[in-house]
């Protein structure tokens, strides 16, 4: 069956039609044959009993006188018929009364005992018949007439009929082979065509071209429909380049406006840093100078004036380095390397310590905050932290900040938190914008940059950041560093 | 502290210009100060055209302080020139700007600058680094022999 299904259509088609011709002509020639031998049987049990009839009569009066060699005589007028091989009158007391016998040396066990009283029988064999009549005279049996007949013309004919059908058979299959093999190419030919169309598609990746032989038949609508699915996915095809070659034109042309922006963002930055400075600079300057030089001139008011204007300048001048800084950090390359944030935790706090006259913080930082990313922008976003933490427990009596990492859903979050003043959980957006502050300048010195740095280099990482807090509870700032960033797993603590 | 020794002023702002001069004053460095008020005229000062030399006396020249966004020829080429000439190539120079940005900072360095000093907002850390630049380049810093 294996072999069959991995044949080739065409072979398909031809087996399927020998076979189905063949066994039909086998059925009808053996239901025929059958029949026939039937018919020939019968007949020759019918000729048989005719002989054995008119056999019986004619020896009536050779029984009733016991003549044997009358009963003889008539017993041999039997050869005239080449069938019967041997004959035999039995007496009513089943003495054997006389016999015929064609062919003497084998005759002899031919004849057999007819077994039977009924009126007559037959018994078929392998090579003969044996016929019996019993023979009666006025409602009486007197004997009985035993023929026995060869097979031979039967066998023979049935050999001759064997022979027309098995000729006729392979006459038949041949022609059909012939029919089978001019027809099947009219389904087999589409066919191999569509397959060799489908081949060429998976192999070229062509949807243009198209199989051939188009009937009304249904291999004639699977072709039609083959070909429309191919013009469908060269139409789809061509579309999608299209639309590819459309996208990437449209990143092309994003691509140089981007780079035209930052180009523009660039030269922006250099021109904050450069025009923007220098009239700061005169206003604080001359202020400073009219200050010094012609402060007798002056009242209480103007000099409070000035002082303000001083001022004034000294803060927009840090507002500037604020933007150039924050502008800094979008636009710097990220360069990925091995960053160790708690011992970067623990050089920062201490700077702080030094910096700071005699404020005592207890600051918790946990070891083994090894991740993977740039060392400038990292260090920039936990001095931020730290340093925004420092700042605002400023009014604590006792100061605590802590850096530490928790791993959370496989992503490891890092935290820098303070008991400090804290911050009202609705205004947890704002904290991150630039510029935005939720303190007044007399309460906690700055500029509203930290956070807002923080964000843009964490993003630049990949991660996220978040904020919790309390107003008078302190702040938590949570940050993750994106995939990939974690790196060493130590947990062990250390107070620092 | 050797008074006939010149420094050159390279600034296009006269407002800078003011700042800078009262900041040198205020230290009590009262050296001539040449001020060239564009690339061009610094070049001219210091290496001169159409074959002549210079305006200022090199062998007096102690430092120049070259702002970078210059009028007609920038800082960074007034460098690059400088450099390039035989007379002015160990001249020291300070870059003297308001930028403090990485390019101008690299392009500085790379085109031969001695020194990078930002120009702070504040006028009394204006003042005090003016006092350094006074004291080091004046002072403790021995001037490259004359190459002439």
């Amino acid at each position: 069956m294996a072999l069959f299904s991995d044949a080739s259509v065409k072979v398909k088609l031809i087996l399927v039609s020998i076979l189905s011709k063949g066994i039909a002509l086998l059925v009808a020639g053996i239901v025929i044959t059958s029949l026939d031998l039937m018919a020939l049987r019968e007949k020759l049990v019918r000729r048989m009993s005719i002989q054995a009839d008119i056999a019986g009569a004619n020896c009536i009066s050779a029984l009733q006188f016991s003549d044997s060699n009358s009963a003889g005589t008539t017993l041999a007028a039997l050869r005239a018929d080449p069938r019967i091989r041997a004959a035999g009158l039995y007496a009513s007391d089943r003495r054997l009364f006389a016999t015929y016998v064609r062919d003497p040396p084998n005759g002899a066990p031919l004849l057999e005992d007819p077994l039977s009283d009924t009126g007559g029988g037959h018994r078929l064999g392998e090579d003969r018949l044996v016929l019996w009549r019993t023979i009666v005279l006025d409602g009486k049996a007197i004997g009985s007439v035993v023929i026995v007949s060869d097979l031979s013309e039967i066998s023979a004919t049935m050999t001759r009929d064997v022979v027309l059908f098995v000729c006729v058979l392979l006459g038949s299959l041949l022609i059909a082979v012939i029919i089978s093999s001019r027809l099947q190419r009219s389904i087999s030919q589409p066919i191999l065509n569509l397959a060799d169309v489908a081949r060429r598609v998976t192999l070229e990746k062509d949807y243009s071209v198209r199989a051939s032989g188009v009937s009304r038949d249904e291999i004639g609508s699977l072709v039609t429909a083959f070909n429309e699915m191919l013009e469908e996915i060269r139409q789809q095809e061509s579309a999608l380049r299209s639309a590819r070659d459309g996208l990437e034109q449209r990143v092309a042309e994003r691509t140089v406006q981007l780079r035209a922006a930052n180009k523009e963002l660039e030269a922006f930055s250099y021109s904050v840093s450069h025009d923007l400075r220098a009239p700061l600079r005169s206003i604080e300057g001359f202020s400073r100078a009219l200050m010094e030089d012609c402060a007798d001139g002056l009242s209480n008011a103007g000099q409070d004036s000035l002082r303000r204007i001083i001022g004034s300048t000294v803060r927009m001048g840090q507002l500037i380095d604020g933007l150039l800084n924050l502008s800094r950090v979008t636009r710097a390359e990220v360069r990925g390397r091995s960053v160790d944030l708690s011992s970067l935790a623990g050089e920062l706090v201490a700077e702080l310590r030094s910096g700071e006259d005699g404020r005592q913080v207890e600051c918790v930082i946990a070891k083994g905050a090894v991740v993977e990313g740039d060392p400038a922008l990292l260090r920039a976003a936990l001095q931020n932290l730290i340093g925004n933490a420092w700042k605002f427990t400023r009014k604590r009596a006792s100061a605590r900040i802590e850096f530490g990492f928790a791993e959370e859903a496989g992503e490891r979050t890092y935290f820098v938190r303070d008991n400090g003043a804290g911050f009202e959980m609705s205004y947890s957006d704002k904290l991150f914008g630039a510029f935005q502050r939720l303190h007044g300048q007399d309460e906690f010195p700055g500029i509203g940059i930290g956070l807002a740095t923080v964000q843009r280099i964490v993003t630049r990482h990949g991660g996220r950041v978040w904020a919790i807090g309390a107003p008078g509870e302190g702040a938590t700032v949570y940050f993750t560093l994106g995939k990939g960033g974690d790196i060493g797993r130590q947990e062990d603590r250390a107070a620092g | 502290m050797d008074d006939k020794r010149i420094v050159l002023l390279v600034e296009d702002n006269p407002d800078d210009e003011a700042l800078t001069l009262r900041a040198l004053k205020k230290n009590n460095i009262l050296n001539e100060v040449v001020v060239a008020r564009d690339g061009a005229e610094a070049l001219d000062y210091l290496l001169g055209s159409d074959g002549k030399s210079g305006r200022i006396r090199l062998d007096q020249l102690a430092v120049v302080l070259l702002d970078l966004k210059l009028p007609k020829v920038n800082g960074l080429e007034v460098l690059r020139r400088v450099r390039a000439d035989p007379r002015t190539r160990r001249l020291p120079i300070v870059v003297l700007t308001s930028s403090k940005e990485e390019k101008d900072l690299v392009g500085a360095y790379d085109s031969g600058a001695n020194s990078y000093v930002q120009k702070p907002v504040e006028f009394a850390a204006f003042v005090e680094a003016a006092r350094h630049l006074g004291l080091y380049w004046l002072v403790t810093n021995a001037p490259p022999p004359m190459t002439r």
